[in-house]
């Protein structure tokens, strides 16, 4: 029997303790009449060995390609130590750690994740994690109309140049809660929020305005500006980044005159591989000012009876647990097992690694750039860019799309699938995992394609 | 059995009031209540210039393993808040009727004072 | 130590990144100048300082574990081996449906399965966790009741037993929360259900088995009362494992379910997630199904999006949920096969009962002495903490002394000094008597050295901690020059 220990002498000794005469006696309580009988559509059990054979064809059915896609997801190296020490049994196998005593290697491990996360975005505090990026902005919009009582239109701007599943993501989750998300029009020529759009919220009672960074399309945002913009306004500003181009990029922390106030993103490209959308896991942080409005779990220092230093987790009268329908979100665990894998990636990074890689990814997706301008192919907007670029190809870029990869080259996200209006234009990521031969490769195929 | 001064008013949700004869009252949390409670670590004030209306869930303390609502005693606008709370929420498990007051209230109908319990029907109460 | 208290400034983990920086154009506007304060450490100090934490945790591969509600059972390590298999790990969620066909198979042959041992007439596999299956769940309900301009339902119903997460979703939802109490066999008060339905009723949020750890007995009475009103019985599944091939939701008159596939589908719990919310619907909610959800026409597979599923609930993510999670959970679904999948309930229901009828016979109450234990029943220390000053609390930090994880305390709400206990049906005999032993043993403590247990633990990298301070004045991050 698949993991199930139990010998025949055994089950008859356990059933004699409790006095039943066999396992089905046991469940004597369900109606009979609704009893399953038999589940038909479950295939006969395969063994390791047989699974194993199958799977591998699955996998080998989708590998093999060169991948320019980013939107959302980025192919990064990740050291072999980082998932080879996350699968530890200790790691892999723990619960969320109420036991703080029989917890401390997890409870530690994510004391310095909250560290290092606040390190990077230059916040105050952050929590344990959330599901992944699109879930926290729902989540930092939920707590951004907490934070600001004074804010009665419970108004959101959600700029166009946001992920725009991360849009209707959020749109799912706070769209009970009478919060309207009103979007921002992106400027066609730059590719950023269109600042004479944003003019005309001035004087209006805006709760909090939404800044990605990099956007969507790879443009950087004037970050600055549109925090000063929401200071001036009364306006709470949440920041959506991606926390590996904060290794060159100016943390939210230090947007504006005070910063941002709530922080958001995914955390997948600091360690999560690819893995078809998930497991990745959402960054929340947040002012200190903030901290008592911040779903989810955290994790605190504090002192045992011998005034030893240890972890545990805290502040949870704020959580579903504890304050049920008055908690500040329903969530109940993090995503323990990616933050564990990005925490040691971080680890083993360090400032310099980090800003290396981030700075090569940069430099490579530039001479993408270069190399197709030599065949007549040109970036869409004029925004500086970080690691990610929108190409316009003058032609259906589906078709263009589908003959890259029938020679083996994902080149990249089709625009049409956002905007019809750019259903010309690919949205390209060449990571520090590209060499110049792949970059040539790209070339080569996409001229082929055209 | 735990301290109730005679001279405040009580209601059953645990809170106490003390008339400040000019209009507005103080509102606290009895001695029973932050022993049921246990070690406060945090106050969540109401905001000042809010209009609440009698018996409305107005703040929250909150224990380690409890958060616990507090009751508006009777209709008002609050006029001021225990800023000392926000670092020191242990004021309420060590003075509760003293430097542990929650929020000061202007009461909309003064006159309403009379509908709340006296200590010793506050003291029947939490006996029960 | 911390890892940032290992760090010297220029040392690196150097062969794991670009040694030198490339040259960029970055303008300063956007350039970052502050420290990121990550930790300058080598390859061999990051490998050994998490190795050594990894030391301080209790597990499933290290322990028994027998947190109630929870299922720590054992995760096969096969799951995780073909889970980590690079055509898995590098898929991109964007890649063509060229080069998805074997994602996409697995992911609708999982969704398959579950349909066939929940009864349900459709799944969708994107929520990222129960709580976040939960939302989807009551989302639906409310599309369901908004699409037929039933406008007037407000109200969610929610026993007084249940988990948290319950009232919490129904709010998020923009409902109102009414509870019903529970009678003292564990069920559900049906007269009270009487008088609490009406034309404001959208739905009913119950778990079965329950949170006492009893089968609700009057499952299809109640699943006619809140039909007969007008709303929708949601099924959360967080004991889907105590009757897995042995009686479905569906056929329990559910509308719709989510399922903690990291619970009964044995994916890891990784120290707190990444878990799976797989939500399964009836005919009539098909509609509203979260997206992405996998189609199959004829021997290709695809995704139904929002131009297939026009009225759905909407997007939970910015892809298809925790995949790598769906992975592991179809792998094990697959190992286990058709006569595998009651087994698992049979054997979780038969170490519950054993080790509840040991414990009793031990002189330990059970909260439900009259009623079979399903997957895990609660045993009371009321009587304990009463007599000799020894909570339940002491009792489950004492255990770790033991060597054993302590059982969930203080859940159920409903009952005082409680722990529930689920000890899963990959533990053996032996492991179970021994467990029964830590308890006589401790309860031996309790009347001869009670401070013994008072103080526990002794064993353990920390002893108790002061909570009350940590929450007073929140330490939540490490900073330079400590």
């Amino acid at each position: 029997m698949p993991f199930i220990p139990h010998t025949p002498e055994e089950i008859e000794q356990m059933l004699a303790t409790i006095g039943a005469d066999d396992i089905e006696t046991l469940f004597d309580e369900i109606p009979a009449n609704i009893r399953c009988q038999s589940l038909d559509g479950i295939p006969p059990a395969a063994s390791e060995m047989e699974i194993a054979r199958e799977v591998q064809a699955m996998a080998d059915r989708d590998a093999g390609a060169l991948n320019f896609i980013g939107a959302g997801a980025y192919e990064h190296h990740i050291p072999a130590a980082v998932w080879q020490l996350t699968t530890r049994g200790e790691f892999y196998t723990a619960y969320t750690p109420y036991q703080a005593e029989a917890s401390q290697g997890t409870l530690q491990l994510i004391y310095e994740y909250q560290t290092m996360m606040t390190g990077l975005t230059g916040m105050d505090v952050s929590n344990a994690s959330l599901y992944d990026g699109a879930s926290a902005l729902g989540e930092a919009i939920l707590m951004a109309v907490r934070v600001h009582r004074k804010s009665k239109s419970r108004k959101i701007l959600v700029p166009a140049s946001l992920h725009p599943n991360y849009r209707k993501a959020a749109e799912t989750i706070v769209k009970h809660q009478g919060i309207e998300l009103v979007e921002l029009p992106i400027d066609p020529q730059t590719g950023r929020i269109d600042p004479t759009a944003l003019e005309q919220y001035s004087g209006e009672d805006i709760t909090a305005l939404a800044i990605p960074q990099p956007n969507f399309y790879g443009v950087l945002e004037e970050a600055d500006e549109l925090t000063a913009w929401a200071e001036q306004n009364n306006t709470l500003v949440i920041g959506v980044v991606n926390p590996f181009a904060l290794g060159l990029l100016k943390p939210p922390g230090e947007w504006g005159e005070n910063g941002a106030d709530v922080v958001c993103g995914d955390g997948q490209p600091l360690g999560a591989p690819l893995s078809s959308g998930g497991p990745y896991y959402g960054i929340l942080c947040c002012k200190q000012a903030h901290v008592r409005q911040m779903p989810g779990r955290i994790v605190g220092r504090a002192v045992d009876a011998d005034g030893k230093k240890g972890f545990v987790l805290t502040l949870q009268a704020r959580e579903q647990h504890i304050r049920r329908s008055k908690a500040t979100s329903n969530i109940c665990t993090n995503q323990g097992l990616v933050v564990t894998a990005s925490t040691i990636h971080m680890a083993l990074l360090g400032p310099v690694g980090l800003r290396n890689a981030a700075a090569l990814s940069m430099a490579n997706t530039r001479k993408l750039v270069e190399k197709a301008a030599a065949i007549g192919i040109a970036p869409r907007f004029s925004g500086e860019y970080f690691h990610e670029v929108a190409l316009q190809l003058g032609q259906p870029a589906a078709g263009v799309l589908e003959r890259m990869a029938a020679n083996n080259v994902l080149g990249g996200y089709d625009l049409g699938q956002v905007n019809p209006s750019m259903a010309d234009s690919i949205l390209v990521c060449a990571t520090e995992t590209k060499t110049d031969a792949d970059i040539d490769r790209f070339i080569d195929t996409l001229q082929a394609a055209l | 059995m735990s301290n109730i001064p005679s001279e405040l008013k009580y209601t059953k949700s645990h809170e106490w009031i003390s008339d400040n004869e000019n209009g507005t009252v103080t509102v606290g949390i009895t001695d029973h209540a932050q022993e049921l409670l246990g070690d406060l670590v945090f106050v969540e004030q109401p905001e000042v210039g809010k209009e609440l209306e009698a018996e409305e869930a107005c703040a929250v303390v909150e224990s380690v393993k409890a958060a616990s609502d507090i009751y508006a005693p009777l209709a008002g606008e609050v006029v001021e808040v225990n800023e000392k709370l926000e670092d020191e929420p242990e004021l309420i498990n060590s003075d509760p009727y003293g430097e542990g007051w929650l929020f000061k209230m202007k009461l909309a109908d003064p006159d309403s004072l009379e509908s709340l319990l006296s200590a010793d029907d506050y003291a029947a109460e939490a006996d029960q | 130590m911390l890892i940032f208290e290992h760090a010297t400034p220029g040392r690196r983990a150097t062969a794991q990144a670009p040694a030198t920086m490339a040259d960029i154009d970055l303008p300063k506007r956007f350039a970052r100048k502050s420290p990121t304060g990550l930790p300058e450490v080598s390859e061999m100090q990051a490998v050994r300082h998490y190795t050594r934490l990894s030391q301080k945790n209790f597990s499933i591969d290290t322990h028994f574990y027998p947190l109630g509600s929870c299922t720590m059972k054992y995760n096969p390590r096969a799951c995780n081996s073909l889970a980590m298999l690079p055509g898995m790990l590098n898929r991109h969620p964007h890649a063509p449906l060229s080069h998805s066909q074997g994602f996409l198979q697995m992911m609708y042959e999982l969704q398959e399965m579950l349909k066939e041992v929940t009864g349900m007439a459709g799944v969708s596999l994107t929520p990222m966790a129960g709580a976040q299956g939960e939302f989807a769940g009551i989302a639906m309900i409310r599309a369901y009741h908004d699409s037929r301009g039933d406008a007037e339902r407000s109200e969610i119903l929610v026993p007084d037993a249940a988990h948290g997460t319950n009232p919490a979703t129904a709010i998020m939802c923009g409902y109102k929360v009414r509870e019903i109490p529970t009678d003292e066999q564990g069920d559900v008060d049906l007269d009270a259900l009487k008088a609490a339905v009406g034309p404001q009723t959208a739905g009913l949020m119950l778990t079965n088995p329950s949170t006492l750890g009893v089968f609700e007995r009057n499952i299809m009475e109640i699943a006619r009362i809140v039909h007969e009103a007008g709303g929708l019985l949601y099924y959360d599944g967080a004991n889907l494992n105590a009757i897995l091939g042995k009686v479905r939701p569906g056929d329990m008159g559910f509308d719709v379910i989510h399922m903690n596939l990291h619970k009964t589908f044995s994916t890891p719990h990784g120290g707190g997630g990444p878990g799976s919310g797989a939500v399964g619907v009836a005919e009539r909610l098909m509609p509203y199904r979260p997206i992405p959800v996998v189609a199959r026409d004829g021997d290709t597979y695809r995704w139904l999006t929002e131009d297939d599923l026009p009225d759905s609930m909407g997007r939970l993510s910015a892809f298809a949920g925790n995949a790598g999670v769906l992975i592991r959970a179809y792998i094990y679904m697959r190992m286990l096969g058709k006569a595998g999948m009651p087994r698992i309930a049979e054997f979780a229901t038969l170490n519950a009962n054993y080790l509840e009828k040991r414990l009793v016979e031990a002189g330990f109450d059970a909260a439900f002495p009259q009623r079979r234990a399903s997957h895990e029943f609660i045993i009371t220390l009321q009587k304990e903490a009463k007599e000799l000053k020894v909570t339940a609390m002491d009792f489950a930090k004492r255990l770790l002394d033991f060597g054993f994880h302590a059982p969930t305390t203080y859940f159920p709400l409903l009952v005082p000094e409680c722990l529930l206990i689920e000890p899963t049906e990959s533990e053996t005999k032996e492991e179970i008597d021994g467990f029964v032993a830590a308890m006589v043993a401790i309860l031996e403590e309790a009347r001869n050295e009670p401070d013994t247990v008072r103080s526990a633990p002794h064993t353990m990298p920390n002893r108790r901690f002061d909570e009350v301070s940590a929450a007073r004045k929140p330490d939540l991050r490490w900073r330079p020059g400590e």
